[in-house]
């Protein structure tokens, strides 16, 4: 079943004839992603072709043929898509953003990075207030692994399985796919590391918890804010399914952005130290390291067999 | 990016909100001649992006143009928590029986609900954290609905709840104003003063700009460049993710998640990480070359350790960008990479068929951090 995201889903993209675009596209599509259509008002009713090779779902070797349309409506009109992942600059995110919340798309998966905070706050904003879930800005999107991809998560570094993930980071997202690829996963979610965001810890662990196809969650952090400490006491009051954490940012000096926008100790607040602190006061086991954070994934499920 | 107060100051002026008159300047003998403009007597304040200047002894009360010039000269050069005094901003003061109460107002990026709060109270002057630890009824959080604003209906409802008077509401709208228009993440005014004749004038505020928003900002440009510390700085103009720490063991990686993790694996193995570097996805020869050029040049790193998985980016890739990096790039220090992910294997022999004498490799981040450390040591 996985959470947000299956072979069910159809898949548009919001810049795909950028230079991005076009090569997540096709990685996309080759992951197995029903990829239905580009969104580009100036190259409407055109099509790409996609030389992918091998696909997941059996297609592939020959081109791949998907259509452009003129807009997200247009688009959800002619294919019935539910999905949307955005590559527009950042000048022009917020606006796509919108144009695909009108629409009424259910889910939009925002991979922009460096998009002002005001244009942040005031999509997500009027997204929830149409029923659009938004998965970012500043992330690399989701996977369900062996069904769709929506994003640009590397689909060949790990298979299917019973493990969801939610992070801010990617890398560390691909670290510990990578390192459990013999285990698997339901649903990744990279949720992104700008200070705003549209889908958070808590909704991944709400929907986790609720996925019949996940038995363990892993939940990586780091420095900024306070979603962790959050995190933290919503897995006591509403998550019975264990948990594994992952906190970076420990050396981290105070007052600097370390890379995400979001990642920054102020003052002493948003320190690693606090949300390991807050994670384990619930029970959450929290790796010292990203591999150490693969081992008790590890010996929980051995523990659990 | 913090504004200096004077920025902020003259930010407030052009958006209609009353501030001192004042001058900004980084010679002291120029401070005797503002000061003279201003009227004689003027507060000399130390313009450094940190708070407790006061107490360090940053802002002083000058009588006249000549006391100003000595205190000018006191203050520039001063160090203040790390950050040394470049200039001094000198103001017409407002007399402490002139002030008949002082409030305090920001507006602040709300992470958890994805929005900003508007937070005042009636009790301005004193440090704002200090106000909400002890008597928390005393500061009102009003949250903005970002498809409205700060209307005036909504600012008197701000008012209200903090019990700030009905004059108040001009320059809550005028600074909401100045959040949006200068895309600003934070603005603060501590204290908001009402004086004998009922006027509201901003006599110390704070903004922090959104670096995200540099592309429609233009007048910030050469603010947002400008880096105390010159690594930082040549990091910077190479295009490089980079932040300067005080450590031997210099860090790349790929991904700001995964280089964080990295500083944390090594400072485990007992050494201090000397930088973040992030290159990201592409790891280019270029981008890699830059990034070793400026880790060498720091004279306190003893060893570096590259960490890449390779997702998107394959190792192959990764380890031709090294291979060709070292041909430009000189390697003085012993060099630890670790390549994991996607095509490893052939990442890991390209390396191996360079054979460069001090670049050494591990399998996994775990061991190559200890290696780097243990390096690092023996240097």
């Amino acid at each position: 079943m996985a959470i947000y995201l299956t072979n069910k889903s159809k898949v548009l993209v919001q810049g795909m004839t950028g230079a991005e675009g076009m090569k997540h596209t096709r990685r996309m599509l080759a992951a197995g992603t029903d990829v239905v259509g580009g969104v580009n008002p100036r190259k409407a009713g055109r099509t790409v072709d996609f030389d992918v090779p091998q696909c997941l779902n059996g297609l592939g070797g020959a081109p791949m043929t998907v259509p452009v349309f003129g807009s997200v409506r247009e688009g959800m009109d002619a294919t019935g898509a539910d999905v949307t992942v955005v590559f527009v600059p950042p000048a022009f995110a917020k606006a796509a953003v919108v144009e695909a919340a009108d629409a009424g798309i259910g889910l939009a998966v925002v991979i922009t990075e460096g998009i002002p905070v005001h244009d942040s706050v005031a999509f997500t904003a009027y997204a929830k207030a149409r029923g659009t879930r938004i998965v970012g800005p500043n992330c690399p999107g989701l996977i369900t692994p062996g069904q769709a991809n929506a994003g640009i998560i590397p689909a060949d570094i790990t298979k299917p399985g019973r493990i969801g993930l939610v992070s801010k980071s990617g890398t560390l997202t691909y670290q510990l796919m990578y390192e459990l690829r013999d285990i698997g996963f339901s649903t990744c979610v990279g949720i992104g590391g700008d200070p705003v965001i549209g889908t958070t810890h808590i909704d991944c662990l709400a929907a986790f918890e609720d996925d019949p196809d996940t038995a363990v969650i892993v939940l990586i952090g780091e420095i900024g804010g306070d979603a962790e400490e959050r995190a933290a006491a919503y897995i006591r009051e509403q998550v019975t399914k264990p948990v594994v954490g992952y906190i970076a940012g420990f050396t981290a000096p105070e007052g600097k952005t370390m890379g995400h926008a979001g990642a920054i100790v102020s003052g002493s607040s948003g320190t690693a130290q606090a949300k390991k602190e807050a994670l384990e006061a619930v029970g959450v086991s929290v790796g010292s390291t990203p591999t150490e954070t693969a081992q008790l994934v590890l010996a929980l499920l051995e523990s659990a067999k | 990016m913090d504004l200096y107060e004077h920025q902020a100051r003259e930010l407030f002026e052009e958006h209609g909100i009353l501030v001192p008159r004042a001058e900004v300047t980084a010679s002291s003998k120029e401070a005797r001649e503002i000061a003279r403009r201003l009227g004689g007597r003027v507060v000399v304040k130390a313009q450094v992006k940190t708070g407790g200047r006061g107490k360090a002894g940053g802002v002083k009360l000058a009588a006249d143009p000549a006391a100003a010039e000595i205190t000018a000269r006191q203050i520039l050069g001063m160090d203040i928590k790390g950050h040394t005094v470049g200039t001094v901003m000198l103001a017409q003061p407002i007399e402490p029986g002139a002030i008949d109460t002082e409030f305090y107002v920001s507006y602040v990026l709300d992470r958890a609900a994805g929005r900003f709060l508007a937070i005042a109270s009636a009790e301005g002057g004193m440090e704002i954290e200090e106000v909400a630890a002890t008597r928390p009824e005393a500061v009102a959080r009003v949250p903005v609905d970002p498809a409205e604003g700060v209307t005036s209906a909504k600012a008197a409802q701000i008012a209200e709840a903090a019990g700030l008077p009905p004059q108040t509401v001009d320059v809550l709208v005028r600074l909401w104003q100045v959040l949006v228009r200068e895309d600003a993440v934070l603005v603060e005014v501590n204290p908001l003063v009402r004086t004998e004749q009922g006027r509201i004038l901003a006599l110390d505020g704070k903004v922090t700009l959104d670096d995200n928003a540099r592309f429609r900002q233009a007048r910030w440009g050469d603010e947002h460049s400008a880096h105390d510390d010159p690594l930082e700085a040549t990091a910077a103009a190479k295009g490089l993710n980079y932040v300067k720490l005080d450590g031997e063991v210099g860090i790349i990686g790929n991904g700001a998640g995964l280089v964080m993790s990295t500083l944390d694996v090594v400072a485990g193995c007992g050494a201090r990480p000397a930088n973040f570097l992030d290159i990201g996805g592409g790891a280019s020869a270029q981008i890699m070359a830059d990034g070793l050029s400026v880790i060498l040049s720091d004279p306190a790193v003893t060893s570096v350790f590259v960490n890449v998985f390779g997702g998107i980016t394959a190792c192959d890739a990764v380890a031709d960008g090294i291979v060709q990096a070292l041909d430009t790039v000189r390697l003085t220090k012993p060099l630890v990479v670790r390549l994991d992910g996607n095509n490893a294997v052939r990442g890991r022999a390209i390396l191996d068929e360079r054979a460069h004498p001090l670049v050494q490799q591990a399998t996994t981040m775990d061991g190559a951090a200890a290696k780097a450390a243990e390096l690092a040591h023996a240097a």
